[in-house]
């Protein structure tokens, strides 16, 4: 089905079941439990882990197989999000204008920097792209003020000129929709202390992921992704088989920008606002580490790594010292202040630490990031298996005949 | 891999994947409730206390963050009642507010409009908060507060400044206790005219982004009615650290007054690097140079240390002020805490009364009643004087302090003087005034979500 192998398509349907009961996986724990706390499976973090997967996996494709390393990857997630909100603006609140805008034009800055910074590899690349970085940032926070709205960003206003919208009913304000389907709409459903919500923008954005996900699939395998790979193990010895890598290279970089365009459409269809600190060179950097904490040139890896960085910022940082009292009031109480005292630099405002520690452990113990990590387990426990059937076998066999 | 065989199994699976795809959408509709967004349903409300943990404005945050436990503290019954006692208003019983005992959420907003928005989503989405209050920069409440309005719960702003919080981008569902620049250029101006005179040369330099533009236009149009002559103004950039090449330039020229319309660490640096080249010892035109800071904060004055001693400025309140809402205030805060509060906290306390007030007045945590609630509420004993929130734009009007950098401080705390306190008719612009967005501009009306 769909020119896939086995394996390939595997994967797509485990993605596919993941995407589809989200709101039921990320949601264990029962509503007023201590542990509801972790609970992610709210809208707006759903659809953050989706948006930050397609980032990545468009990200991976030119990290993972050409190995050139761009700190300026924020850029094209801006640019697409003000592409994005400029069409919500001028032409309608339908999301599909504003998407498939958000790729174009992010798709024709990731040529025009792509040619430029392109010229150089290795760190070189990398010093250029960040340049661009910083000056994308000054440019929309200052500079380009009247396109950007600078500091306080864009948003739709009832004014706004939305050629094709029919004009607003009065004291209501513009929502971002499919053809009427508004995107902040949701289905609540309660299954004892459980509450599910299935929100209609979180499904469209995972169809959207699937869709990457199948095209980054057929990337992988492609004989194009092949002389990416090449670009990535010896690219000097590419240039004496005659073949230029420059296309190639570049071919994969505006494939990429475009992929972080299409996030940076949906984080406006999703939620009608963009701010220049969305471009910031931090945010190029946060890009870099889903990479490489899920796996780069790995397929599921980059979307695994966003999910855990989102759900470290949103979930870990939520926690406070109130909290915390709460888990271990039943502790005697010096114990439970010792606790607090040493659990507290980690949750809150220290989830950068918590992050900082994690990252570090999945470089230096897992340099494949989690994929490799779940690879490892899987080979112990098949080899636990195997021995355990061994062993099942040699019992058998040194039994004696009788 | 080029392959192209259609398979029947290959279409009919393909065609189920695209179909389940489709009628996604159409089995999806909205959740219909009556009602409004996080109508509490048990004993307790949440409260979503959205503040800058970590960045620039960490100090400020967590001064918020003090600020909104005690209120909280104090809206249970706990403590000593601080400005309660003092409130105009005596709806506040300290049961809580309508009965129902309130909890709050914390929030990093790392003074970015993006993680500000996500974390008041969770809070609105996973936490049920029915109103959310803080922050530390414009940005940042401008984003919350059309996000409060899309979702339909209430935005108390925290510390914002821009003329734009309530003029360009106001929202029904939104308000400021804090001041603005409008006000900051209008209560400056008279002291700046009574002490340096009518005839004067001034040099802006603006931190380039929203805040400092509207800064910079208030604090010009204001001293320019007065007679003053704007020489120059340069943008600098926010991540400047060192000015000292833009102070050679206000040298060379031959102005007499330098503003700096900059906020927190910008203005700590060009401060600092002013002081350092000795301009506040020359003499141009036959008059002493001087320096002007529009918006001041103790925090600010901490940082720049001896330099701020003899410089105005304009501030929302200050906790040496000597009315009985300052004292029970400044007296219950310091007993928790054991310092004096900065005017962050004061405008982020008061925010969460007014809102616990306004709530128990209406009756309901129902945006629109409390809408109708603050709109044209007059009171009194928050340590401002009789204050009004205007219906116009939900723009808190009240007398302004102008500071200045006290010479002999007594302690860390200690690092401003009141100079005058503004009165508020001074201070008082139209709704429709040009620097607030003018007649375009508009609330909307209110949203109660769901």
């Amino acid at each position: 089905m769909l020119k896939m192998e086995k394996r390939d398509r595997n994967l797509l349907i485990i993605v596919t079941l993941m995407l589809v009961f989200a709101p039921f996986l990320l949601n264990p724990f029962p509503e007023g439990s201590v542990m509801a706390q972790f609970n992610a499976g709210y809208p707006d973090l759903m659809q953050r882990f989706v948006i930050f997967g397609i980032f990545a996996i468009g990200f991976n494709i030119l990290f993972g197989l050409t190995g050139y390393l761009s700190f300026g990857h924020a850029i094209f997630l801006g640019v697409g999000s003000y592409a994005a909100i400029w069409m919500m603006k001028l032409l309608t609140m339908n999301v599909i204008p504003a998407i498939i805008m958000a790729i174009v034009i992010s798709g024709i800055f990731a040529l025009v920097i792509g040619w430029i910074s392109l010229r150089r590899s290795g760190i070189y690349f990398s010093i250029i792209t960040l340049a661009f970085a910083l000056m994308s940032f000054a440019l929309a926070y200052s500079v380009l003020t009247p396109i950007t709205g600078g500091e306080t960003g864009l948003q739709p206003k009832a004014a706004d000129l939305r050629i094709l919208d029919a004009p607003l009913a009065a004291g209501s304000t513009p929502r971002a929709n499919l053809f009427g389907l508004e995107m902040s709409s949701s289905y609540k459903l309660e299954i004892g202390n459980w509450l599910f919500t299935f929100s209609a923008g979180y499904y469209i954005a995972a169809v959207m992921l699937l869709l990457s996900f199948y095209l980054s699939i057929r990337i992988f395998r492609s004989p194009f992704g092949m002389m990416l790979r090449a670009v990535k193990s010896n690219q000097q010895r590419m240039n004496y088989t005659g073949l230029n890598p420059k296309p190639y290279t570049l071919a994969a970089f505006v494939i990429s920008g475009m992929y972080a365009g299409l996030a940076g459409g949906l984080m406006v269809a999703m939620d009608t606002q963009v701010g220049p600190e969305r471009m910031f060179w931090t945010a190029s950097g946060e890009v870099v580490m889903m990479t490489i904490l899920g796996g780069a040139g790995t397929l599921i890896g980059p979307v695994l790594g966003a999910g855990l960085i989102k759900y470290m910022e949103n979930i870990i940082s939520k926690i406070n010292a109130s909290i915390l009292h709460e888990w271990f009031y039943w502790l005697p109480d010096g114990l439970e202040n010792l606790l607090v005292t040493v659990i507290y630099p980690f949750i809150g405002k220290g989830w950068h630490l918590t992050l900082g520690i994690i990252f570090m452990l999945v470089v230096i113990f897992l340099p494949g990031g989690l994929v490799e990590g779940s690879q490892k387990i899987g080979a112990l426990i098949r080899r636990k298996l195997d021995r355990g059937k061994d062993k099942a076998k040699s019992s058998k066999s040194t039994k004696p005949a009788e | 891999m080029s392959k192209s065989d259609f398979t029947r199994r290959g279409v009919l699976g393909t065609g189920a994947l695209a179909g389940a795809g489709l009628a996604m959408p159409t089995i999806l509709t909205a959740g219909s409730h009556a009602g409004y967004t996080n109508e509490p349903s048990g004993d307790t409300v949440t409260l979503g206390f959205n503040v800058p943990q970590t960045g620039p404005y960490a100090d400020e945050g967590a001064d918020e963050l003090r600020a909104y436990e005690l209120a909280v503290e104090h809206l249970n019954g706990g403590g000593d009642g601080g400005m309660m006692n003092t409130f105009s208003s005596k709806a506040l019983k300290g049961s809580g507010i309508l009965g129902k005992k309130v909890e709050f959420v914390t929030g990093d907003t790392q003074t970015k409009s993006d993680a500000a928005r996500a974390s008041a989503k969770s809070m609105i989405e996973k936490d049920g908060a029915v109103m959310i209050t803080g922050g530390s920069s414009s940005g940042v409440a401008v984003a919350v507060q059309a996000l409060c309005q899309e979702a339909g719960v209430i935005f108390m702003a925290g510390l914002t400044h821009s003329n734009d919080t309530t003029g360009k981008d106001k929202k029904a569902n939104g308000f400021r206790h804090f001041f603005n620049s409008y006000m900051s250029g209008a209560a400056l101006a008279p002291v700046l005219k009574a002490n340096y005179g009518a005839d004067r040369n001034a040099f802006h330099l603006t931190a380039d982004y929203n805040w400092g533009y509207t800064t910079e236009e208030a604090v010009r149009a204001s001293t320019e009615a007065m007679g003053w002559n704007t020489v120059n103004t340069i943008l600098t950039p926010l991540t400047q650290t060192d000015f000292s090449s833009y102070i050679a330039q206000v040298l060379q020229s031959d102005a007499d007054v330098l503003v700096l319309n900059h906020y927190g660490g910008n203005m700590v640096n060009s401060l600092t690097n002013a002081v350092q080249f000795g301009l506040r010892d020359k003499v141009v035109n036959g008059k002493n140079f001087e320096i002007v800071v529009p918006l001041y904060s103790r925090l600010m004055a901490k940082g720049a240390g001896a330099n701020v001693k003899g410089i105005f400025g304009s501030t929302n309140w200050h906790w040496s002020l000597q009315d009985e809402g300052t004292k029970a205030f400044v007296k219950s805060f310091g007993t928790k805490y054991g310092f004096p509060p900065s005017q962050a906290a004061h405008t982020c306390y008061v925010q969460a009364l007014l809102y616990a007030d306004a709530a128990e007045r209406a009756g309901t945590f129902n945006p629109c009643g409390i809408v109708e609630a603050l709109e044209g509420f007059e009171f009194d004993g928050m340590g401002n004087g009789p204050t009004l929130y205007r219906a116009e734009d939900h723009q808190c009007f009240k007398d302004v302090l102008v500071v200045k950098g006290k010479e002999e401080p007594d302690s860390d705390f200690d690092l401003l003087e009141i100079v005058e306190v503004t009165p508020v008719a001074q201070v008082t612009y139209p709704p429709n005034h040009p620097m607030f967005g003018g007649p375009e501009a508009t609330l909307g009306s209110c949203n109660p979500g769901a």
